[in-house]
């Protein structure tokens, strides 16, 4: 070794993000949240007491990708699973990970009620406005006009309604704490989500009620874009509608450090 | 331990809290409602959870995500509460978790009525939920025996990791009788089992799914249920069986009919005709073996039944065409009278 020169290892994998091949298409976002969600766990010291729960849609899977025990919940059941595990067991720390589609749609009155009683658990919600795993199909949360398999001359608003804004939806909920909406499409908000996330699970720990970072995300391979040009399109499409913002903080989350 | 008049709901909650339920989810519905209004009352002075839940759907995934930290839990319905359910019975079966549902049945189809009915049978019995898979199914005739099987049901969901019904009707939910309850069980002390969700402290993490997306796997798992559906079926087979010694004549019936049944057997005895009662308590494991026995020496069998002849399929296949099978019941929320039945009795053994 050159005398002086040292090798210093900056960038490591967050102890409870499992090392494991990825089943996500090259350039979707689920890894950048996933690595968050994973990193706020180790940073917290949480990964010894907290249950993830795993929706139905392309994050089916999440539990092969963290190192904290995991259930898999019926599509769009997460939020009443997270609430029978919190239940039965408070001391532990509750997740969900839902998509669009498992919590904006099957699942509207699961997260509604969860969010109504102000159940103790963090959701991380993933918007990237399309059914992923199923390949591409309209969700709740489709914009207006955008084209997908199942509304192939784009969403007409009069016959198919309008996208549903979830964070905004849920911060009318009485029992909910934290409801904030960001965006993965570039470092600097990746670095804010991050922020929120974190914000989300101390919610939780300080047992103020129900918290929910929605992440806008992308899908490049439904979207038919290229990676680079699936973050400018939730830059120049998705923020305009979705726009990024804290929707519902409780003065006691404000409080929070 | 003394005798009390108890009403057959709050007999079966008190039961599973004697047996040592740590978390309750429901949902209101008629003819079940005392047993969840019970346990609100009930769990929270004991320390323990009690939800009213946003819809059957909700109520038993949240016993799902419950029954996944190894403690009891439990949920009770009627009904088209329990249709409701079965997505979430299908994952409670294939995700291998231990739980307890009273099924408090009422006439239907459709919303149908509040009044006491059998017409759960093939929903219940034959799995009811997506995939190949039976909860063990357990059927009270009486106070006694709701408080009795529900007390035992725990532990056989425990005992075999997997998904307990029990299965009454309006007539046991609704009326009350003198009934002896059991002792309390400590909640505490039970050690959480290995597979529990529990926080991922000193051992790898645990994952409680039901999916295998490769064929040759999932077929691995279903292989394994079925050989635990196996093994339930060679121990915990449960039946009552009345004046059937000498019997020429058999009556098969489970539950409030059963009960029904039986007294039409006592009169049909008085009358000297020569007939006997097969009731089965477990409807899953049904009694096949017992009754194919009864066949070779049986001249006919009469099934009684509060639904279109739903259990009759099941007594069909153990009877194997060995004798005649015929059929009595009553729909749509009706329990059919003793004397109803004493009249089929008579119209069997008058036809030989």
């Amino acid at each position: 070794m050159v005398a002086g020169l040292q090798e210093e290892i900056t960038f490591t994998r967050p102890a409870s993000l499992a090392e494991t091949v990825t089943h996500y298409c090259p350039g979707c976002t689920h890894g950048v949240a996933h690595r968050l969600v994973a990193e706020v766990i180790d940073e917290l010291g949480l990964a010894d007491k907290t249950i993830g729960v795993a929706p139905v849609g392309c994050s089916v899977f999440a539990y092969n990708y963290f190192n904290v025990d995991f259930a898999e919940a019926a599509h769009g059941r997460a939020p009443a699973m997270a609430t029978g595990i919190k239940r039965a067991s408070p001391e532990n720390i509750v997740f969900t990970y839902q998509g669009d589609g498992d919590l904006a749609a099957i699942g509207m009155a699961e997260i509604m009620h969860v969010a109504g009683r102000g159940e103790n658990i963090t959701t991380i919600f993933i918007n990237n406005a399309i059914y992923g795993m199923t390949g591409g199909q309209m969700a709740p949360t489709t914009l207006a006009g955008q084209k997908t398999t199942s509304s192939p001359c784009g969403r007409d608003v009069k016959t198919m309604g309008m996208p549903l804004r979830m964070s905004e939806i849920l911060s009318g909920m009485p029992g909910a704490a934290y409801v904030v909406r960001r965006s993965l499409h570039n470092v600097k908000e990746i670095n804010k989500a991050k922020k929120a996330i974190r914000r989300a699970f101390q919610v939780q720990q300080a047992g103020l009620g129900f918290a929910m970072v929605e992440l806008l995300s992308n899908c490049p391979t439904n979207w038919g874009l290229a990676p680079q040009e699936s973050l400018a399109w939730i830059e120049d499409h998705m923020l305009p509608f979705y726009p990024i913002g804290d929707y519902k903080v409780l003065p006691e989350v404000e409080a929070l450090k | 331990m003394t005798k009390e008049l108890l009403k057959g709901n709050e007999a079966m909650a008190e039961a599973a809290v004697r047996a040592g339920v740590e978390a309750y989810f429901g949902y209101p519905i008629t003819p079940q409602t005392e047993l969840l209004e019970y346990m609100a009352r009930r769990l929270p002075e004991l320390n323990r959870a009690f939800l009213q839940a946003e819809s059957e759907v909700a109520a038993i995934n949240m016993v799902y995500g419950a029954a996944c930290t190894g403690k009891r839990v439990m949920s009770s319905s009627s009904s088209p509460g329990v249709s409701l359910m079965m997505e979430g019975l299908s994952y409670i079966a294939a995700s291998e978790v231990p739980c307890v549902l009273v099924d408090v049945m009422r006439g239907g189809p459709g919303l149908g009525n509040i009044a006491p009915s059998q017409g759960d049978y093939f929903q219940i019995v034959k799995g009811g939920g997506h995939g190949d898979y039976h909860p063990i199914v357990l059927a009270p005739a009486t106070v006694q025996e709701a408080i009795d099987l529900t007390y035992a049901a725990f532990d056989l969901a425990e005992d075999y990791r997997h998904l307990v019904i029990v299965l009454a009707d309006g007539n046991v939910g609704q009326m009350m009788e003198p009934a002896e309850l059991p002792p309390m069980r400590p909640t505490n002390g039970r050690p959480r089992p290995r597979w529990a969700l529990t926080g991922a402290q000193g051992r790898p993490k645990n994952i409680i799914s039901s999916i295998y997306l490769v064929p040759e796997e999932e077929e691995k798992f279903n292989q394994k249920l079925q050989d635990k559906l196996a093994l339930i079926r060679q121990h915990e087979v449960r039946y009552h069986t009345y004046e059937l010694e000498d019997a020429e004549y058999v009556v098969v019936a489970f539950g409030t009919a059963g009960r029904v049944a039986q007294t039409a057997v006592k009169q049909a005895r008085a009358q000297g005709l020569k007939v006997g009662l097969f009731r089965p308590i477990s409807l899953y494991p049904f009694p096949e073996e017992p009754l194919t026995r009864l066949a070779e020496t049986a001249r006919q069998f009469l099934v009684v039944e509060m639904n279109a002849g739903q259990m009759m399929e099941d007594v069909r296949l153990a009877v194997n065409g060995k004798a005649p099978v015929k059929f009595y019941g009553r729909m749509g929320g009706m329990v059919p009278l003793p004397d109803e039945v004493l009249d089929e009795i008579r119209r069997m053994t008058a036809d030989r």
